[in-house]
């Protein structure tokens, strides 16, 4: 495993809470309480971004991530009416048997990183993750697949909304708007 | 900003990554509320997109290629959310259950 | 066109066409053209005797068809027309159209009348296959086609299940004897590198090849020999052989196929002239195979089991004859025992067919009234086969016993006491069967009949030429030079025979002695039969018990041999078929159902199962590329 001493306080700390923040958002029972427990791991992680020099995506995470996706989860939930989840727990042998494989999986790919050896300097480039290097290269090289998020986006809504059509056969009773 | 972190080193961020990406996985797995699922599926992009952006700054790379990535994988992610979602809340109305293991028309009877 | 392919052409052409469209023609023209067939034959090939005869050592050869090539060794389907060859295929023919017109009344009521004769035509053009053939490869040929035949023809009224069971036994007797066959024509292609007659016997003769070799080889080829000619212990498929149709016992068991193994042995003359020990064996097993033979046939009740015996004894009669070295008396009495056997057969085919399909002496008697031509030619028959002096059998039948006496004396005295019990049977046959009061229980003297002329004309052919055949090879000390057979033959021996010359005195007692032989036979058999009244024995005890019962021979082989090989496959059944074969194949289908079940439950329909086998699975892969890839 790396060297654990020398790790600046800093990341350490909002490594902390990330890792806990994905913890309870797999574990709670209350999904209310796993949304809001994403929404904060969403937080570190941002953090983290401008700690990696990354700081458009710090911010487009939290305005994307955390500020809509998230928002459209709990939108969901609420319409769903779901706060008090009566959601059966799965029993304890399944629970064992998925972090097992899910365990297995992270030894695994540690495994590899220990034998591949990586070994990469820092940099010092300075301005990497800013709105202005970023907007260069997004409209020169990847100019083609940015435009054409544009048609993912339109056929995502226009499937979105087709989805949620009703049938003209069916009635909709004002207690029941879902 | 890194240079204050001399000590922090390329492999942190791999297995930083590769614990939220394995929480995230051990989540799909384990849960049964279809919204809960698709969460825990954005919390393994995120695992992946911190990855990314590390290795943009750890390589100096002035083009940060791995940072387009990332911004190519929330527009995915947010376009899929849009319609995992849509599509839970037709099987909502039909079912009237979020719960996944109801799902198994599939089954060999 | 070749003669020799025209020789093999008609009766092959017999055997198609009968085969193929014989049932659709009427009876008397398939069995005409059957007959036809060989008599064409029998013509291409006398017309043939003034180019083989021109020659001293001439010969039509006929080069068919090379089947391979394998590294020089040439297989070719290759014949030739020499003088030995002629010889066997004059008798071959001659007597098998006799046979054939004697078989168009017989099998006249049968309902397979075509197939019948196709069989037969297919039967004499495998014979004719194995005597013209100039080469092993072709002579193995027609060894395997004949008894192919001879399975087909004794089973031919293959619904009764013994007379199946009797093709059987012949065919797998013969097939023991043909592995030693086999195995000596391995022997020779590997030694000589060649299977034809010309190349490997003019080697053998030079004396270069180990004696060993040549030894094991005459042996080897000699079994085979034992299985085709009914010598011991290969014989009793031919008493059982006569399952068959009377005329199929006359012409195959008789006069042709039987006599396969002699002519093998003759043409290898060379051969066996170099091995003594091998003369020495084919000695002594023609000695007790004749022996045998007599003994048994002296207490035989079925007039076809009587002459299947004494055809075993005269074929050893004939082995012995080559063991001595008498290669031309051999053939000599080939020729004389074609011609009074197939007698005798027809002639006790005609009884059969006369007392309405009856076989058993002890219900006929006092036939000859009845049946005066099938009588007066079984008597000509008698006589020549027990050595009546100046028939064709005295003269064949005294060469062999002066060449045997000049080898060895025992051997001459058990012969002796062979040919005795040869005339004791035979005139016992011929007494209980047509002498004496009437024994019939269950028919009347008076519904006996003779048969029609095309059975009785073969009859009185084959009569004639069995009073007459002496003069085929008329001995020395009658008209002071070799016989004619001697001379014709021996230009065909590679190594000199030694052609024994008697002294007048030794001439004189040998003669005395089969004299006295013949006359003892008939005055002893007279005496039982006909002055006494004997009927046939039926023994319940002491010798003659165990002679009716053939020495027991068949029970001791059915107990060593049989039973032993039939447990040896049941208990293969059980042990590999049952649990093997069965246990595999029927053990296919639980195991499938069992792992289509457990599979079934991998497919529940359900994602949070199918999520967990997925990511097992790519850790599991992706762990498999880390470590071993």
């Amino acid at each position: 495993m790396g060297v654990f001493n020398n790790l600046p306080l800093p990341f350490l700390v909002l490594s902390f809470l990330t890792i806990l923040g994905a913890l309870y958002v797999v574990t709670s029972k209350n999904p209310v309480h796993s949304v809001l427990a994403l929404i904060l791991t969403f937080f570190t992680i941002s953090a983290h971004y401008v700690l990696l020099n990354a700081q458009f995506l710090a911010i487009v995470n939290l305005m994307v991530y955390a500020g809509a996706i998230m928002v459209l989860f709990l939108f969901v939930l609420m319409l769903l009416n779901l706060n008090k989840e009566s959601e059966p727990i799965k029993s304890n042998l399944w629970g064992i048997a998925a972090a097992i494989s899910a365990g297995l999986l992270l030894v695994i790919i540690t495994a590899a990183f220990q034998t591949a050896g990586i070994a990469v300097m820092k940099s010092n480039a300075e301005g990497i993750g800013l709105v202005k290097n970023l907007g260069r290269v997004l409209m020169t090289e990847y100019l083609v697949p940015f435009e054409l998020t544009g048609i993912l986006f339109i056929s995502a809504m226009v499937g979105a909304v087709l989805l949620g059509k009703r049938d003209k056969s069916e009635t909709v009773k004002t207690e029941e708007i879902v | 900003m890194l240079s204050i972190f001399h000590s922090l080193e390329i492999s942190h961020y791999i297995y930083l990554s590769t614990v939220l990406f394995s929480i995230g996985l051990f989540g799909v797995l384990f849960r049964r509320n279809a919204i809960i699922l698709l969460m825990c599926i954005e919390l393994m992009l995120n695992a992946v997109n911190l990855l990314l952006a590390a290795f943009t700054e750890y390589m100096g790379d002035m083009q940060a290629n791995g940072q387009m990535f990332v911004f190519f994988i929330m527009v995915v992610a947010a376009a899929e959310a849009a319609v995992g979602l849509a599509i839970i809340v037709m099987v909502y109305r039909n079912t009237r259950k979020t719960d996944v293991s109801f799902l198994d028309q599939l089954k060999d009877s | 066109m070749n003669p020799i392919a025209l020789i093999l052409l008609f009766p092959l052409l017999g055997f198609v066409i009968n085969g193929v469209v014989g049932h659709k023609l009427p009876k008397s023209i398939s069995s005409g053209l059957g007959t036809i067939m060989v008599l064409l034959s029998f013509i291409t090939a006398i017309m043939q005797w003034s180019v083989v005869a021109a020659d001293a050592n001439g010969s039509i050869a006929w080069d068919a068809y090379t089947f391979f090539n394998l590294d020089g060794i040439l297989f070719k389907a290759a014949f030739s027309l020499d003088h030995l060859s002629i010889w066997m295929t004059l008798i071959i023919t001659g007597v098998g159209t006799l046979i054939h017109l004697y078989s168009m009344s017989y099998m006249d009521h049968d309902k397979n009348t075509s197939k019948f004769f196709s069989y037969l035509n297919f039967f004499v053009f495998n014979m004719l296959l194995l005597v013209l053939g100039s080469n092993f490869l072709m002579m193995f040929f027609g060894w395997e086609g004949v008894g192919l035949c001879s399975y087909l023809l004794i089973g031919f009224w293959y619904q009764n299940e013994s007379f199946g069971g009797a093709a059987r036994k012949a065919f797998v007797m013969n097939r023991i004897g043909d592995l030693g066959l086999l195995l000596g024509m391995f022997l020779i292609v590997k030694n000589f590198g060649s299977l034809e007659y010309s190349q490997v016997l003019p080697a053998i003769a030079e004396g270069s090849s180990s004696n060993v070799l040549v030894t094991s080889i005459a042996i080897l080829l000699f079994i085979g020999a034992m299985g085709k000619s009914a010598q011991i212990p290969l014989f009793t498929w031919l008493p059982d052989a006569m399952a068959g149709p009377t005329p199929v016992s006359a012409l195959i068991h008789a006069a042709t196929m039987v006599t396969a193994g002699i002519y093998l042995i003759i043409r290898c003359q060379a051969m066996y002239s170099l091995a003594p020990m091998a003369q020495e064996l084919i000695l002594w097993i023609g000695l007790a195979t004749a022996l045998l033979g007599a003994l048994i046939g002296l207490r035989q009740n079925d007039i076809k089991k009587v002459l299947a015996y004494s055809t075993v004894s005269q074929l050893g009669f004939m082995f012995v004859a080559l063991g001595v070295g008498a290669y031309t008396t051999a053939l000599f009495h080939v020729t004389t025992h074609a011609f009074f056997k197939a007698l005798l057969f027809l002639g006790a085919g005609s009884v059969i067919h006369g007392v309405h399909e009856r076989q058993d002496i002890s219900q006929m008697g006092g036939l000859k009234k009845m049946m005066p031509i099938t009588y007066i030619t079984f008597l000509i028959g008698t006589l020549a086969i027990s050595g009546f002096p100046f028939l064709s059998g005295f003269f064949s039948k005294d060469e062999i016993l002066a060449n045997v006496f000049h080898h060895n004396i025992i051997a001459y005295v058990v012969l002796v006491i062979a040919a005795l019990l040869t005339a004791t049977y035979m005139f016992r046959l011929l007494f209980l069967t047509f002498f004496g009061e009437f024994r019939g229980t269950d028919y009347k003297l008076s519904e006996v009949h003779e048969s029609n002329w095309k059975m009785t004309l073969p009859l009185v052919t084959l009569a004639i030429l069995s009073i007459l055949g002496g003069l085929l090879n008329l001995p020395h000390y009658l008209i002071h030079q070799d016989g004619f057979l001697a001379n014709w033959l021996r230009p065909t021996f590679l190594i000199f025979e030694h052609s024994t010359h008697t002294e007048i005195s030794t001439e004189i007692a040998l003669i005395s002695v089969a004299i006295f032989v013949f006359l003892f036979g008939f005055i002893y058999s007279r005496n039982r039969y006909i002055s006494k009244g004997l009927s046939p024995e039926t023994p319940t005890s002491g010798m003659g018990k165990v002679l009716s019962n053939k020495f027991y021979i068949d029970e001791i082989y059915n107990k060593l041999i049989v039973r032993p090989i039939e447990f040896f496959g049941y208990l293969l059944f059980a042990l590999f078929d049952t649990l093997l074969l069965y246990g595999v194949t029927f053990s296919i289908n639980p195991i499938l159902k069992f792992a289509g079940r457990f599979n079934r439950k991998i497919q529940n329909g359900n994602i949070e199962y199918y999520l967990i086998y997925m990511v097992a699975a790519i850790a599991i892969l992706l762990g498999l590329n880390l470590f071993f890839a």
